[in-house]
């Protein structure tokens, strides 16, 4: 996806002057040709994420539309406090992209594990989320949201090629896309664990279960339309997501659920904790927290069994 | 309503409404009465609050904030009515610096956020080949967060020199002394030693303020820095320097005293 997202920028930055590239020192290999096409709308910042956030304020109160860049982590945490004072309390149009959400940085361990940048950041009036499933809805949703009025978070994940069969690079703001229907159990994913979720879908429907699957990219705003008219059909959905399990989709159904009287099950899976002593890849990372295909899997069984 | 932006009216107005709104930080907004009044009655182009071309002011010590409203007020952008409702509920001119209010160009109140707001605008001008610049105005403790720095090498390494930056050095902060607390001195020195341009004078001193805003030279490939030296309640005498005026609101007593020293000063 960070190859989609920096095409793209290119394509936009050549007939949107406005458009700039910060990035606080990272994007080795990846940021390089919008610096070749646009060397004076590009700035290398430093290792320094709070003075890029306050820069690219000021710079989009003049104007302009800052991307900044970095690690999804250090994108959001570091500079918080000048996210929420800058951009958002100023509603003024910075683009904050963080790669790498949840285990994508594998072996680089906690401190490069995104597990709460969703949370933290759809609790702040104004500020759109995204959190594209694959490269062609990366592509679109940056197109489509790059000139809104306020600030945006878009969580850009690691993978490069894969592609979500039947998403086909859909996306609106403030609503989900279905890639399957069934009848049995709704299952709702978010970012590159799409994947995991879809070949879970997948591997159920070869066990006759069938599940209606929807992808929510847009978590804010949050698509509360679709999800109240998709929950009440259900008794039990399922959130996946590369994230805390609380703060982030899980949450967000879980409230939609409750608020529109659905009477429908939410089971959130994502990760428990952060406090595991073992490293390992992504796939070793996502397995232990329950989020591979076949653990998605068990656990849906699992939870159709309980409601009987 | 335009009046003389002066020093004595700035401290008058300072003190009319703290003791109206019994509310504190008067000793840190005494401090900048004179950079303010040279800032806003001279050496910044304010040719209208929303002219593209205007230079920026941030008061990155945003606790400040009722001698931005003074200024403001004496120059006509916010009336009596609106400085009458600081600290009344519903009003848009709280404690801290709020951009909702005429003229403010940055919500300011958690320290050391102003300084790379204004280094953005500074290299907006820059880039958009614009002749405004960015004046930011940070307390000297300010200078104790990490992200001050942050931004002082970024504008040094891009030569920002339409970025204005003016320490309130008044030697003071929240518990006590700032020598006393974390050590910043000499903090001209530090800047300096991070490529910026120094000046340093007596921030209660008009015609040293006014020479270092004319000598400012956007070309000189380095930002600036005016270290103003300060006094903390300057003009009260029971105020200077000393710490409980950063919190104390006036009494009835007390705002006869001190009005009649700043009147009597005139």
């Amino acid at each position: 996806m960070r190859k989609a997202f920096i095409k793209t920028l290119i394509e936009i930055a050549r007939s949107d002057p406005r458009v700039m590239l910060m990035t606080a020192d990272l994007g080795f290999m990846v940021l390089e040709d919008f610096q070749r096409a646009y060397p004076e709308r590009f700035f290398n910042v430093g290792v320094a994420e709070a003075n890029m956030i306050g820069l690219a304020t000021g710079l989009a109160s003049c104007g302009y539309l800052p991307f900044t860049y970095s690690i999804a982590t250090f994108a959001t945490l570091r500079p918080y406090e000048q996210i929420r004072n800058g951009p958002v309390l100023h509603h003024l149009p910075v683009r904050i992209v963080g790669t790498g959400g949840g285990f994508e940085y594998g072996h680089a361990g906690p401190t490069h594990a995104a597990l709460e940048d969703l949370a933290i950041t759809r609790i702040q009036p104004g500020l759109t989320v995204i959190a594209p499933a694959d490269h062609l809805q990366a592509a679109t949703a940056i197109r489509a949201t790059y000139d809104l009025p306020g600030p945006i978070y878009y969580r850009i994940g690691k993978n490069e090629d894969y592609t979500v069969p039947g998403l086909e690079g859909r996306f609106s703001l403030g609503r989900l896309n279905l890639v399957r229907e069934g009848k049995d159990v709704l299952i709702l994913s978010i970012g590159s664990i799409t994947a995991e979720a879809f070949a879970a879908v997948e591997s159920l429907s070869a066990d006759a279960i069938a599940a209606t699957m929807g992808v929510v990219s847009s978590i804010r705003p949050a698509p509360f339309d679709d999800l109240c008219e998709l929950l009440p059909k259900f008794r039990l959905a399922v959130t996946v997501e590369e994230h805390y399990t609380e703060g982030g989709l899980g949450s967000l159904v879980a409230e939609v659920a409750a608020g529109c009287g659905s009477g429908c099950r939410v089971l959130r899976l994502g990760a428990r904790t952060l406090c595991t002593p073992k490293l390992g890849s992504m796939s070793y990372m996502r397995d232990a927290s329950g989020l591979s295909r076949d653990r998605i899997a068990a656990s849906v069984r699992e939870a159709l069994q309980d409601i009987g | 309503m335009k009046e003389p932006i002066t020093p004595h009216a700035i401290r008058k107005l300072i003190l009319e409404q703290s003791h109206r709104a019994r509310v504190g930080h008067i000793g840190s907004a005494l401090s900048i009465a004179d950079i303010i009044a040279v800032l806003f009655g001279e050496a910044l182009h304010l040719p209208g609050i929303q002219d593209p071309q205007r230079d920026r002011f941030v008061l990155s010590k945003g606790h400040a904030a009722l001698a931005l409203y003074a200024a403001l007020h004496l120059k006509g952008i916010i009336n009596r009515a609106h400085i009458q409702s600081h600290c009344t509920d519903g009003t848009l001119l709280g404690v801290h610096a709020e951009h909702q209010v005429p003229g403010i160009e940055f919500s300011t109140g958690s320290l050391g956020h102003g300084l790379a707001y204004g280094a953005g605008i500074a290299l907006a001008a820059r880039m958009s080949g614009a002749p405004f610049r960015a004046f930011v105005l940070l307390s000297d403790a300010e200078c104790n967060e990490g992200s001050v720095w942050e931004s002082i090498m970024f504008a040094a390494h891009h030569k920002l020199s339409n970025l204005i930056a003016i320490v309130d050095n008044n030697g003071q902060q929240a518990f006590g002394k700032t020598k006393d607390i974390l050590d910043l001195s000499p903090i001209g020195d530090k800047w300096r030693a991070f490529g910026w341009d120094l000046r340093e004078v007596d921030g209660h001193s008009l015609p040293e303020l006014r020479r270092a805003f004319k000598e400012i030279d956007t070309k000189s490939g380095k930002p600036h820095v005016i270290v103003a030296n300060t006094v903390s309640g300057k003009g009260v005498s029971f105020m200077e320097g000393k710490v409980e005026w950063h919190y104390l609101p006036l009494t009835d007593e007390l705002y006869a005293s001190a009005m009649k020293e700043i009147e009597s000063a005139k």
